[in-house]
């Protein structure tokens, strides 16, 4: 009894004296502020105030009105937009909305074109000879449709067990060709298809195989 | 600085940070930036390594665990990256630019004197003016968040007074190739 006492009355006194200490001490553990918290467009990654100064202001008002509501409401709501016409003159206000409207459309008109160019650029797969019986597999215009060109080559290199590299065919920057060392024209066309790890996205018809009897030697 | 910015052809190269340099730069930033130890010790702890990614025109960024946290140029100023002032909106003085100069923020232009002392633009009063040369978040009129991250090419004073040509110059604006690359 006696030692659950002293047991007990040392912890007791020592917290005692230490919190006594810490608190007419300033606190040596100073919390870090925490971030603040800033929502970000889901269309166009800005913060959400700043959308209308962006290129697609419509699709990113529906956007926070499905996904933030209660941020519509803080934004775009009646009384919200009258508070914001501010410091600008009405023709300027409306000479701004104009300009915006017709960026907007010009992105879109963008936008519409670059789908079209994806759906038209084919991936081209090519077997070229290389020496009497060896044959390499070039494999052109995957990363019309956002592949990483880097990451398919090594795909493609662990899969059939040879090699594979990305050439730079001009000096633009998008015009790379992969090329995998073996005859795997068919069984790449296969893994194109299946769309397995990073060839996502590449519908089947964009796919063409082209017999070329050139030989590689001398580029 | 980031208008034109692709992580394919304008990276030169990663490389970790020595502890000593990376000593050095937590010491710049304690006393460049208005940032508390800890703070900076939650954005950046020191057991994490930074990463050194070399990019053309001398400009270096740094990154924590693929994530850019600041940048530099030359030896300059080390700047943080929007992303970062946007979460922590403090550490870096403010300036306010008025409704009109917004687009041209966005678009990544220098922002002259009459935006930043006109009606809707704000600058700090004369007791807590910065002189030149001052990294400063450009605020925009009526917007909470930060629109760019810019240097003061004249003092405060001096843009109140003379009133023309370039006030702040534009290092980092909301939507630049820098803010697209979310980790290096």
């Amino acid at each position: 009894m006696g030692k659950k006492q002293r047991g007990q009355a040392p912890p007791a006194a020592a917290p005692g004296p230490e919190e006594a200490e810490s608190s007419t001490a300033p606190a040596p553990v100073v919390e870090p502020t925490p971030p603040k918290e800033v929502v970000y467009c889901g269309v166009c990654d800005w913060p959400v105030e700043y959308c209308e100064f962006g290129s697609t202001f419509t699709k990113c008002k529906e956007w926070l009105k499905a996904e933030h509501p209660e941020l519509w409401d803080k934004y775009y709501s009646e009384d919200a937009l009258a508070a914001r016409l501010g410091t600008i003159s009405l023709e300027a206000q409306s000479k701004l909305e104009k300009d915006t409207a017709k960026k907007e459309a010009k992105a879109e008109a963008k936008a519409e074109a670059d789908m079209k160019k994806k759906m038209s650029s084919q991936v081209i797969i090519k077997r070229i000879e290389r020496t009497k019986r060896k044959h390499v597999t070039v494999i052109s215009g995957l990363d019309k449709f956002g592949v990483d060109l880097k990451k398919a080559a090594k795909q493609f290199a662990s899969k059939f067990a040879t090699g594979a590299s990305v050439s730079k065919v001009t000096a633009g920057a998008t015009d790379d060709e992969i090329v995998v060392q073996g005859d795997v024209c068919y069984e790449v066309l296969e893994m194109i298809e299946d769309g397995v790890g990073v060839l996502k996205g590449i519908p089947a018809d964009n796919v063409e195989i082209v017999e070329d009897k050139k030989k590689k030697g001398g580029d | 600085m980031f208008k034109k910015f692709s992580t394919a052809t304008d990276i030169s190269g990663h490389t970790p940070v020595k502890s000593s340099v990376q000593r050095q730069l937590r010491a710049a930033l304690l006393s460049q930036w208005r940032i508390e130890p800890e703070t900076l010790e939650s954005i950046w702890p020191k057991k994490e390594g930074l990463v050194h990614v070399k990019c053309r025109e001398h400009i270096s960024i740094y990154t924590v665990n693929g994530k850019p946290i600041f940048f530099q140029h030359f030896d300059g100023p080390l700047v943080p990256t929007l992303r970062l002032l946007h979460q922590y909106p403090y550490i870096l003085p403010m300036v306010k630019i008025d409704r009109g100069a917004i687009r041209f923020m966005l678009a990544g232009a220098n922002m002259m004197c009459p935006g930043l002392t006109s009606a809707g633009g704000w600058l700090p009063p004369a007791e807590e003016g910065l002189p030149a040369g001052t990294l400063v978040a450009v605020h925009a009129e009526g917007k909470e968040n930060a629109a760019g991250i810019g240097l003061c090419k004249l003092s405060t004073e001096d843009m109140k007074k003379i009133n023309k040509n370039v006030g702040v110059e534009t290092l980092a604006y909301l939507g630049d190739d820098l803010w697209s690359q979310k980790s290096l």
